[in-house]
């Protein structure tokens, strides 16, 4: 078969997309990886002190990780059914004048810099937890939850709503002609066939908090603990490289181990995103 | 007709509840915008947005910041849409049903799922420690537009694919090559949703912070970047900087509501154009 020069041109181009995936986990790993020589990867996952830079310095990022997933998991727990339920309003009930007026505020939430949001989280949620409850700092865990919540609704929505409206129209119409609700219509047929999607959207949704940097690093406190209250300051592995890379000399011990964060964060990602597509990979309606 | 009242009634409250979900996320974001214009208005003035800061950045204005922005959108998209269009074509219009367009599509899935800092590390670790470019304008923009490409590849695949195939049917059988057709029917017929996808990368390109913290932005240079090679200052890493680092927080605080609000109008008002357009192209372009 010849292959025209178009083709082997757009092609070429194609790949690029590839090869920068390529690239950025040689890059990653070639400057994480020789973290191992100085710290082992049990004491890196498990240590519970983060000290890169006091001497001896400690580089055990359990703190970190734990920061990480309280921070999405709790921002997936407001996201979820919020997000669901304007997912399921705007593909089942709304009407067509509602759906024009109520998805470009749902667009614009996904649009808002998360930098903008983080800020809210120092100037305006901050103050108010002060004032309102006993506790010595206002940027804390349940500070970055609230805003990650706020950011994943967008996500969870728009990829639940693909799911919904996914499914065959005549399922409904089956369960209607049988004397069902609209209602009992959607919790009975519509979600249960849809629920893949749904898990996929919920995924992929914490998936995206995890790596998210900008509002964890504004609003939660950045202190390396594993936190006993909801109104505990934690850091996260993304906000960590964030604030740490930029006073960090190349080369040095402190600059391998943030790569090495950066290593775990994207096979964690990465994970959540394969576990995600495997969800709808197999089921088709 | 107990059970159908009864079946009624919760039909209805559902209905409620769930508007009611719809109109608090409504009300929250416009209350947030509604915050921030209120705290920002007052410093927003034309020598905020055309002078330099001053004072230790509790005077002057944003000037570098907002052109700087500027750039960075500029020398992003320049990267990222050629690449992205070619590449969205390439994806629609030639790839058959094999391992290659497989291993492309994993390619881009993965892509898309990269957390932005990560992007970062990989902008600091090869453009700037492998290849040896100083962080400065173009190993930010690059690292943005590398950040870009898979929502511009898919979103311009999208575009084209929605291109009527008897437009291009009709223009093989009057003799065209594939490349013609491309070039001369099925790009002029997406150009109009392949200009709004543009435009919400744009949008989504002008807030990043975390990409370009340690490529290449500046919190402070006295001058716009001369070469590719200099520093520049952006909006969103300003409003970073001034939130957790500047030298007296009381004193930038007027400043630092102005930049939010600057930041958010220019990105609120790059959606608000798309989101227009589609509108205005779909009543248009009715296929």
């Amino acid at each position: 078969m010849k292959i025209s020069p178009d083709r082997a041109l757009l092609l070429a181009v194609s790949l690029l997309s590839v090869v920068i995936v390529a690239f950025i986990t040689v890059f990653i790993f070639a400057e994480g990886l020789p973290t191992f020589g100085f710290v082992s990867l049990w004491h890196f996952i498990a240590g519970k002190s983060w000290f890169p830079s006091s001497s001896p310095p400690s580089f055990g990022i359990l703190p970190l990780i734990v920061g990480t997933i309280l921070t999405a998991a709790l921002g997936g727990l407001i996201a979820v059914p919020l997000g669901v339920a304007v997912a399921i309003y705007l593909s089942e009930f709304a009407t067509g004048m509602e759906r024009a007026f109520f998805k470009p505020f749902v667009e614009i939430i996904a649009a808002l810099p998360s930098v903008i949001l983080g800020f809210l989280g120092m100037s305006l949620i901050a103050p108010y937890l002060l004032d309102h409850f006993d506790i010595d700092t206002g940027l804390n865990l349940f500070n970055a939850s609230i805003l990650l919540g706020l950011m994943g609704i967008p996500i969870v929505a728009s990829f639940s709503e693909d799911a919904l409206s996914s499914i065959s129209q005549d399922y409904r119409y089956a369960s209607l002609a049988l004397g069902a609700s609209k209602w009992e219509t959607m919790v009975k047929v519509v979600l249960p066939a849809a629920s893949m999607g749904v898990m996929k959207s919920i995924m992929l949704a914490i998936g995206r908090l995890m790596g998210e940097t900008m509002v964890v690093l504004m609003a939660s406190g950045n202190a390396a603990i594993i936190p006993q209250s909801i109104f505990d300051p934690v850091k996260s592995m993304a906000a960590t490289i964030a604030s740490e890379m930029g006073e960090t000399p190349v080369g040095s011990h402190h600059y391998h181990v943030l790569f090495a964060i950066g290593i775990i964060l994207f096979l964690l990602t990465l994970v959540i995103s394969i576990v995600a597509y495997a969800f709808t990979a197999r089921r088709k309606i | 007709m107990h059970l159908a009242e009864r079946k009624l009634r919760r039909e209805r409250i559902a209905r409620i509840t769930l508007r009611s979900v719809l109109v608090l996320i409504m009300g929250v974001l416009v209350s947030i915008i509604f915050y921030l214009f209120v705290r920002g208005a007052h410093v927003l003035s034309w020598k905020f947005l055309t002078t330099y800061p001053s004072h230790d950045m509790a005077g002057g204005g944003i000037f570098p910041a907002i052109i700087g922005t500027f750039y960075l959108i500029a020398l992003s998209m320049l990267f990222t849409f050629p690449i992205g269009v070619l590449s969205a074509i390439y994806l629609s219009e030639y790839a058959r049903d094999n391992w290659v367009t497989n291993f492309i599509r994993i390619g881009i899935n993965n892509l898309t799922g990269v957390p932005s800092i990560v992007f970062g590390l990989f902008g600091l670790s090869f453009f700037s420690v492998f290849l040896g470019f100083k962080p400065g304008l173009l190993t930010a923009s690059l690292t943005l537009g590398i950040l870009a490409l898979p929502i511009m590849i898919v979103a311009s695949e999208e575009a084209i694919k929605a291109v009527p195939q008897e437009f291009r049917l009709a223009s093989l059988a009057l003799g065209a090559t594939q490349w013609q057709t491309i070039w001369k029917v099925v790009l002029p017929s997406a150009f109009h949703s392949i200009l709004t996808a543009t435009i919400i990368v744009v949008g989504r390109v002008a807030g990043e912070t975390a990409p370009i913290i340690f490529t290449g932005a500046a919190f402070y240079t006295s001058h716009l970047p001369r070469s590719l090679f200099d520093q520049v200052m952006a909006l969103p890493y300003y409003v970073y900087v001034l939130a957790t680092s500047a030298p007296d927080i009381d004193a930038t605080q007027p400043i630092e509501y102005g930049t939010v609000l600057v930041l958010m109008i220019i990105v609120l008002s790059i959606n608000m154009v798309a989101v227009f357009l589609r509108c205005h192209f779909r009543r248009r372009y009715r296929w």
